[in-house]
């Protein structure tokens, strides 16, 4: 986006101290850094880092809904889900444009991903068992996306803080008619019922781990917090989620799969038991359920697609030849 | 190995409001037809334009944000440019 000539010449630009106190004096003054501003090395690969994993969160997100889409209910909810899974494409084709604002080409980020040195969201590598699980998929990991998203909208990057508004005005609807999925199911027979339970059941957990790890051992918490990538910390953002999602549970019937979870009077909180961290770095490592799946579906599409874009690439370049042969 | 670049283009759309088209982003696309195209697809699912103009990324010009005190900074001392810089009495009432 915008002259990428212009990044490479800031690319090599010394990180001085006198231009990184100007440029924390921007950021305290919440002023967007654009594409062709001066910014820290560091901040750079920070957000390089942080927009790739988000738009490859979002395209391989896609594949556990996907799954169901052949197998939607009714026509209704097929076109739901049609739209949602396309939204999320958008929304990974708007970050990797707002990353490629920094100096990174979308092919070099599709290549992390592909050739395994890219992580995502550990979220996608849980599988879709039943009808359900799209339910309560819309409803909480796109409902903790959005607690997720809606501070991002103020991040100090401007590329990826106008990514985030797109982002997030499409985000209600896909949160919307997850619940509204998880709702009709548990107002319905008791098997089905039972299955908006167990979809509950199973994702609860990995929806909190969506966070990150805790405050106590988050390695880019504090930089992020002062350049104000971020604004919240994940334990913050948790909570709020929770507090959120405890009372959208239990007005529909569901119980939230936790013995520990009571409500502290005092501080107004929703106080939820131990999250199993060794689960969520055995799947951010690789070793999660569908995460080899995950990798083989995005490399096979990518491979299928390879002749239709060099057809493209071919078509475009003898367009471009034609009108040259007439004149000659 | 990456594949080799897919050119990429600027995306601006005029919403119904009757404003100028406004940059919304941009797309890769080996040609303005598909430029045009995946505009459509990433940027109007829901109805938020009626014209879009896709314009190669390389052919825009920008000012370098270096120079923006020569740039910008001349017009800031000239206040004379602003209508509140000018008294006209009370009972002239609106102007
Ligand atoms: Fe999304
Ligand atoms: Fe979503």
């Amino acid at each position: 986006m915008y002259t990428q000539g212009l990044n490479n010449h800031d690319a090599t630009a010394n990180d001085t101290s006198a231009n990184s106190e100007r440029f924390q004096a921007r950021i305290d003054a919440e002023e967007r850094i654009e594409a062709n501003d001066w910014m820290p090395k560091a901040y750079r690969r920070l957000l390089i880092r942080q927009i790739s994993q988000h738009a490859h969160s979002e395209i391989v997100g896609m594949l556990p809904e996907g799954n169901w889409i052949t197998r939607a209910p009714s026509l209704r909810r097929k076109a739901a889900l049609l739209a949602k899974v396309q939204d999320e494409g958008g929304h990974g084709l708007y970050l990797y444009a707002a990353a490629e604002t920094l100096g990174v080409s979308r092919e070099e980020l599709v290549d992390q991903l592909l050739a395994g040195r890219a992580k995502y969201s550990s979220i996608f590598n849980y599988p879709t068992l039943s009808w359900a699980d799209i339910g309560v998929i819309g409803w909480l990991v796109d409902g903790a996306a959005i607690m997720n998203q809606i501070p991002l909208c103020r991040c100090s990057n401007g590329p990826y803080a106008r990514a985030m508004i797109r982002v997030c005005k499409e985000e209600s609807f896909h949160q919307r008619q997850g619940y509204e999925i998880t709702l009709t199911l548990a107002r319905g027979t008791a098997e089905q019922k039972a299955m908006a339970q167990d979809a509950l059941d199973r994702f609860w957990w990995p929806c909190l781990m969506m966070f990150g790890p805790p405050d106590s051992d988050s390695q880019h918490s504090d930089i992020s917090i002062q350049w104000k990538v971020k604004r919240f910390s994940n334990d913050a953002l948790r909570q709020k989620f929770v507090d959120a999602t405890v009372p959208q549970a239990h007005l529909i019937g569901l119980e939230i799969p936790d013995p520990a979870l009571r409500f502290d009077e005092a501080t107004g909180h929703w106080v939820y038991g131990q999250i199993d961290w060794d689960e969520f770095r055995q799947v951010l490592a690789g070793d999660g359920p569908c995460n080899r799946d995950r990798l083989a579906a995005r490399r096979k599409a990518h491979a299928d697609g390879q002749w239709v874009r060099e057809a493209a690439m071919a078509y475009a370049e003898k367009r471009r030849a034609r009108p040259a042969k007439l004149a000659a | 190995m990456a594949d080799p670049a897919i050119p990429l283009w600027e995306v601006f759309i005029r919403s119904r409001s009757g404003l100028a088209h406004r940059h919304v982003g941009s797309v890769h696309a080996a040609d303005v037809t598909m430029a045009l195209q995946n505009a459509r697809d990433v940027y109007t699912r829901r109805g938020e334009g009626l014209s879009i103009w896709v314009v190669p990324s390389n052919a825009i010009t920008a000012s370098d944000p270096a120079d923006k005190d020569m740039m910008f900074e001349p017009t800031g001392s000239k206040i004379y440019r602003h209508p509140t810089f000018y008294d006209v009495p009370d009972e002239v009432g609106h102007m």
